[in-house]
């Protein structure tokens, strides 16, 4: 069975954040709005309240907001050579599903990219020179600048509620925040959040030794919040299951906190839930989008639905696949490095340090997702990369986000992970142990990239998409300076004893255990379309009716979380349609 | 050492003396501990005896009942697992289980086997107890404590050799044991909410803004979804 339904203006891919975003805004200009969310609706009651979600094992292990992988997968390979495998089951990555995406379940953490960021390439060739590139490192310009989205940043920061400390206002720097960042235009909406036992103790001991500790931008509010949709946040109470739950508290921003409902109210916008789009179809000279074909779970068919606009608003790693199974911008090819879908993918580098205290009581449950202090010393804007042999760079940083104990109990080294000695271990140590953790770049390269599967399918019969990903020497040197400047602070803070995990020399990628959401690259922004999937508008190059939004942006990944990037970006898109596109609706570059 | 949640709870209601056992036994709401038929009286829904008697030795020895703290017995963990044997969680209703499966993949490509947890399990401890039968001259449950505790090492490091789709047999084993052991209570196991109470979590309060930054005890015992305290 099939049906075709009425012409809409626009259809938007996946409702969470980007899409949430988009939706309100185009929304706002009377246009006609469908947008399709492949999961199941969510709403603050009944989905996310108390007590019903502070369930460790239904949301924090078994994963119940997550994508299931039996819907939705891809398969993973480390090289050129090996033979892809398809993840069975979740570890590494926690894509979100249903109205909200992974914006319900995010800790809050929301920064702002340094400035050299955005023009990573021209600034290590201009600064270092273009031999410190490795030959396969294949970094790019974003095509915009900190400037340019400046008021973007400013933009979403104020819709979310962030509660952090400004450090540098219009260029002058300001007392307790970041000294390193990119000027803002202002302070933070609100103050920040109330500081644990452990984040202090680090702040003290970074300031000893010289660093600028400042407290972590949050999207917990610290204090009762109304945005510019009239939708209010009330103040973090600090549950302590933040990340993998939605929030209980109206306190975390989402889209269900900062959008939804606002949106929900134009007559205009409508959006459908088990929808899960199929395919983006193209016209027959391939250079405009006729609309998307998705499938209806309820009424078990497939719809075909026209629009003149179409905004792939899924998490990264689905807009890249929609693009691929579309035909949307030529595949990357890593053995000529030609073609631009699926290029560059990118993900996280992280490390830390756990110090343990027998004589603190750092009550690990008594948190919120994002509070916390970090020191931004050893930014990629802050490294002679030609004196340290590496590009990149990292924010290093303390903050328990919570305490949940199946997720694991931080034991000194040597204990054994069952038997008599574990369960005292575990009486002795629980809430008495803290982190510091370096949360670093990771660079882009030739082979690491995202095409189909010559084997693997989904229960549509699509073949699932393929990541070619591992971690490479360059990205390794930096995670191992970051381990010397974290241990020298936790030698420092004096602890009963500390161990330390950081990639080292040889690290393969490796799936299984939780590392970071934090997906980016393949549908990347640049100023050439022979090197990038979209413009620095997120316009795809070759269908002007096609925009792409998220992380799959970013030619190589940040150092720092991506939420606040993709929140800016999707407003910088959503004006440039507005105010450049709809009136003539071309390629805008 | 004395659990320090107990310390202060103890002091407050019972004295130095009740075990952790007592302390939640005497604290619970009567309507829960009715609920709790006896272990050696309970009925699986997914595993059958042996498979039962497996499951309640491996588990004493992973979290055993002797020191300070409940064990996986007292919380009663092998519940737990036998009943998230029974549903999806044991039929793999989540995972991607499309062929072609490549066992001998390499790990860090994560687990391929093309058995589902339950199946894991049912075809993981009849292999190991014949393994044990072989090495160690009994079936798992009926050796004594030392010897399980070499047998399950073994099985940690590898040495019984179980074929590929199995691999996962011990990991899973003891991830759902503690599992069983800290989650919520209407899962069947952290009864009483003793694993909770031992460690010093308070369960399902979630409401701290007023502990951030201070460095003391927090002096509330736990609190369960079910809205019982412990």
């Amino acid at each position: 069975m099939a049906r075709t339904d009425p012409k809409r203006d626009v259809v938007i891919v996946g409702l969470g954040w980007t899409g949430s975003i988009m939706g309100i805004e185009l929304a706002k200009e009377g246009l006609d709005i469908l947008a399709l969310e492949r999961g199941p609706d969510r709403s603050t009651v009944p989905d996310f309240q108390y007590p019903n979600v502070i369930d460790e094992l239904k949301y924090g292990i078994r994963f119940g907001f997550m994508q299931k992988p039996r819907n939705s997968t891809i398969t993973v390979r480390r090289s050129l050579d090996e033979v892809a495998q398809p993840m069975r089951r979740l570890g590494s990555f926690l894509p979100g599903d249903g109205v909200g995406g992974a914006g319900i379940h995010w800790n809050g953490q929301t920064w702002r990219p340094m400035a050299n960021e955005y023009n990573l390439r021209s600034y290590v060739e201009e600064n270092f020179g273009a031999d410190t590139i490795p030959e396969d490192m294949t970094i790019q310009d974003w095509g915009v600048t900190a400037e340019e989205l400046e008021p973007y940043y400013d933009r979403f920061e104020y819709m979310a509620g962030i509660s952090g400390q400004a450090g540098n206002i219009n260029g002058e720097i300001i007392a307790g925040g970041n000294p390193f960042e990119a000027p803002r235009s202002r302070d933070y909406p609100l103050p920040p959040l109330p500081q644990q036992v452990d984040s202090q103790m680090f702040g003290e001991a970074a300031a000893s030794m010289g660093y600028h500790p400042f407290p972590r931008p949050a999207a917990n509010a610290s204090a009762a919040w109304t945005n510019e949709y009239g939708m209010q946040l009330g103040p973090c109470n600090f549950c302590g299951f933040c990340e993998r739950y939605g929030c209980i508290n109206y306190s975390k921003a989402s889209p269900q906190t900062c959008i939804l409902d606002a949106l929900k109210r134009y007559d205009n916008f409508s959006y459908r839930v088990n929808s899960e789009v199929l395919r983006v179809n193209l016209a027959a000279d391939g250079r405009t989008a006729t609309g998307v074909t998705y499938w209806d779970d309820e009424a078990q068919e497939e719809v075909t639905q026209p629009a003149d606009l179409v905004i792939l608003a899924a998490y990264q790693l689905h807009n890249v696949h929609l693009m691929l199974l579309s035909g949307i911008g030529e595949p990357y090819n890593p053995r000529t490095g030609e073609g631009v879908t699926g290029k560059n993918y990118a993900y996280q580098m992280t490390g830390g340090t756990t110090l343990f205290y027998r004589d603190v009581e750092f009550n690990p449950f008594a948190a919120s997702g994002s509070s916390g202090i970090s020191i931004d010393d050893f930014a990629i804007n802050q490294i002679d990369f030609a004196a340290e042999g590496f590009i990149g760079g990292s924010y290093i940083t303390a903050g328990l986000s919570n305490g949940q104990p199946i997720r694991g109990i931080s034991l000194p080294a040597g204990t054994p992970s069952w038997g008599a000695e574990w369960k005292a271990g575990i009486g002795e140590w629980y809430g008495h142990a803290m982190s510091i953790g370096s949360h670093g770049s990771n660079l882009s390269y030739r082979d690491c990239y995202l095409d189909l599967d010559p084997t693997y399918t989904d229960p549509h019969g699509r073949p699932l998409m393929r990541m070619t990903f591992d971690w490479k020497p360059n990205d390794i040197r930096m995670t191992q300076f970051m381990r010397s400047k974290i241990e020298e602070i936790a030698q420092a803070m004096e602890p009963d004893s500390w161990r330390s995990g950081y990639k080292s020399e040889g690290a393969r990628y490796d799936i299984r255990p939780y590392q970071t959401t934090h997906n980016v690259g393949g549908a990347i922004m640049g100023t050439d379309p022979n090197t990038s999937a979209v413009n620095r508008y997120l316009q795809a190059w070759g269908q002007h009716n096609v925009f792409v939004l998220g992380a799959g942006a970013f030619p190589q990944n940040i150092q720092y979380n991506p939420t606040g990037a993709v929140g800016a970006l999707a407003y910088w898109a959503a004006d440039a349609i507005i105010n450049d596109y709809l009136p003539d609706p071309r390629p805008l570059v | 050492m004395t659990p320090r949640f107990l310390h202060a709870t103890r002091r407050r209601f019972l004295g130095g003396t009740a075990s952790v056992a007592a302390l939640a036994s005497l604290s619970m709401p009567l309507q829960a501990q009715e609920n709790l038929v006896p272990l050696d009286e309970y009925e699986p829904t997914f595993l059958n005896a042996a498979e039962w008697a497996f499951i309640m030795a491996a588990t004493a020895r992973i979290i055993p009942s002797d020191g300070d703290g409940p064990g996986a017995i007292e919380t009663r963990v092998p519940v737990f697992i036998d009943r998230q044997l029974a549903g999806p969680f044991g039929a793999a209703a989540d995972l991607y289980m499309e062929g072609p499966f490549d066992v001998d993949a390499d790990p860090n490509l994560g687990i391929q086997s093309p058995l589902t947890p339950s199946e894991i399990y049912r075809e993981g401890i009849a292999a190991f107890d014949a393994w044990c039968v072989d090495n160690q001259g009994g079936s798992f449950a009926d050796l004594d404590a030392q010897a399980q505790d070499a047998a399950l090492t073994a099985l940690s490091q590898g040495e019984p050799q179980l074929r590929p789709e199995l691999l996962e047999f011990w990991s899973l084993l003891v991830q759902n044991t503690k599992e069983g052991y800290f989650a919520d209570p209407m899962y069947g196991g952290n009864a009483g909410m003793q694993a909770w109470l031992y460690i010093g979590y308070p369960g399902a309060r979630a409401n701290y803004l007023e502990w951030v930054g201070r460095n003391e005890e927090y002096r509330l015992g736990p609190v369960n979804i079910a809205g019982e305290r412990a």
